[in-house]
């Protein structure tokens, strides 16, 4: 469906610095996703990696820096803000669904106001994209009527149906309970299959290392590491991320005491 | 011999009941039941309102209550939203409207308007009703201004960052996503200002008025004189209890339904407090 003409790059952040008060939380990032790719950001709480994610769709004003996606520039000043995130999907970590709209109106709702669709497209779009993360049943359910790994689907879902460029996940699995985390997952999974371009910051390190096409190791505001999945993960050549991954992978026998 | 607490409760229990009968018994004894009777329970008084009471006085004051109460919920809509905007001169605006009018007895807004409006704009018709929906209006706005901020500062944040995030413009967040989610969080101590407004609508009388325009506390004091009985004042008041029983009921209703305990998490406790 991508038009040849547009940019092969479709996220592109360079020396983004970003300040709460005192507090530096981001100082100097650069970031490429291409299209198609599946970027993971990983580090330690307060590393910047939620503000960076954060920064991509201006959800924080960044103090200094640039980012663009698609080729719009979102820092400029006078860019039409609004019309940049309709192609730049969401996903939180406490799912922040419409909790006085049903499953199936909080996937129209947009679709409606913002890209101007007539109800029964938008409810074609809607049903589709339910189906797509196998919710389709659940289309007349409230969202507290639903486990916290259903509303993240359904957060998904509605994301998706706004046809976005690129998905920017903010840790999607850390508030559910643990036996629900595998059903997001798997539909993020799909989704990187499809060739969706995809932005995750995540703790799932397994998930980050079998759908990543590259991981970035964040902590104390900057980029440490960055590469292939296998080499971040899987053979870390900075202190501080093999530092991290014992702790993520082995949190009780630190460092990896043998059993 | 020493009691044990729960036995210890028990007779301080006693000693209270035994207290509180003991004042009523008093009471009961020592009161002029006959003169009583006379004066608040006169049958034939009390038939005699009827059924202008109702016809006029009950619907005056409802009509009176409803215009105050709609003109109260617009403009403290419109309030809230200036104080919470990020424009300092409507922040500035909103506050000292609301300090202002919160801060004056709603009979002297009522006296103000009502008196005053006809000579600022000579020739304008400014009939009763419009004067009652503007002064009980405002005054009513003040108050539900600071409950509408509550309750659009209870909407968790994330409501607003999942609409901005899916384009939506910060105007049509507010009024499709945070307004219909706050009004719900606000809706019984909404209620509560609509019992209380119920109750400034009597200060009408101050206006005065013509027959038609008479509401309950007005007929009440009308009839109160005429009958040299103090009935009116007990069939007004069994008048306003008809509209604010209901309304409490409903208030209730409306908290248990939404569970009261979402406002809490405000930072700021919602006004309950209506219009005095």
């Amino acid at each position: 469906m991508t038009a040849s003409n547009e940019p092969e790059v479709v996220v592109e952040v360079s020396g983004l610095t970003k300040s709460f008060g005192p507090l530096e939380v981001l100082r100097g990032i650069d970031l490429r996703v291409n299209r198609g790719e599946v970027v993971c950001i990983i580090g330690p709480s307060g590393s910047g990696k939620s503000t960076l994610l954060r920064c991509v769709n201006l959800l924080e004003a960044p103090n200094g820096g640039r980012v663009a996606v698609n080729g719009v520039e979102l820092t400029d000043p006078d860019v039409d803000i609004d019309a940049a995130r309709r192609r730049i999907g969401m996903v939180f970590q406490s799912f922040n669904l419409f909790s006085h709209l049903n499953v199936l109106n909080n996937l129209m709702f947009a679709q409606r106001k913002v890209l101007g669709r007539d109800k029964a497209q938008a409810q074609e779009v809607a049903m589709a994209n339910l189906t797509r993360v196998g919710l389709a049943e659940k289309a007349n359910a409230m969202p507290n009527q639903l486990s916290g790994g259903q509303q993240q689907r359904v957060a998904i879902a509605r994301a998706l149906s706004m046809d976005p460029d690129v998905m920017l996940f903010d840790e999607p699995t850390s508030a559910l309970d643990p036996e629900l985390v595998g059903d997001v997952l798997n539909v993020m999974r799909t989704l990187a299959e499809d060739g969706m371009t995809m932005l995750v910051v995540t703790h799932e390190m397994l998930f980050a290392r079998e759908v990543a096409s590259r991981v970035l190791f964040m902590d104390a505001g900057v980029v440490v590491e960055e590469g292939p999945a296998e080499q971040v993960i899987g053979d870390p050549q900075q202190e501080r991320t093999r530092t991290f991954l014992a702790r993520v992978l082995d949190p009780i026998h630190q460092h990896g005491n043998p059993q | 011999m020493a009691l044990t607490k729960r036995q210890r409760a028990r007779v301080f229990r006693g000693v209270q009941y035994g207290i509180g009968l003991l004042i009523v018994v008093i009471f009961a004894l020592t009161a002029n039941w006959a003169n009583l009777k006379n004066a608040f329970f006169n049958v034939d008084v009390a038939l005699s309102m009827f059924p202008r009471i109702i016809t006029v006085g009950l619907y005056n004051t409802v009509i009176y209550t409803a215009l105050g109460f709609s003109v109260g919920l617009v403009l403290g809509l419109v309030l809230a939203l200036m104080r919470l905007s990020t424009v300092r001169v409507y922040r500035g605006l909103a506050i000292a409207y609301i300090e202002f009018f919160r801060g004056l007895p709603a009979l002297l807004v009522l006296i103000a308007v009502g008196y005053g409006v006809p000579l600022a704009f000579p020739g304008t018709i400014f009939d009763k009703y419009t004067a009652l929906a503007i002064g009980l209006g405002i005054v009513a706005s003040a108050y539900m201004a600071e409950t509408f901020r509550a309750g659009i500062q209870a909407v968790p944040a994330g409501q607003v960052e999942a609409a901005r995030s899916l384009g939506l413009s910060s105007g049509r967040t507010t009024s499709f996503v945070v307004i219909p989610q706050a009004f719900k969080i606000i809706l019984p101590p909404l209620t509560n200002e609509l019992i209380a407004l119920t109750k400034d609508s009597s200060l009408a009388l101050f206006l005065g008025s013509t027959i038609a325009e008479q509401e309950l506390t007005q007929m009440g004091r009308i009839a109160l004189n005429t009958s040299k009985s103090l009935t009116p004042v007990v069939v007004a008041g069994f008048c306003y209890l008809i509209i604010t029983l209901p309304l409490g009921y409903l208030s209730r209703y409306l908290e248990r339904r939404t569970g009261g305990a979402k406002i809490s998490t405000t930072p700021e406790s919602i006004s309950v407090g209506g219009p005095a």
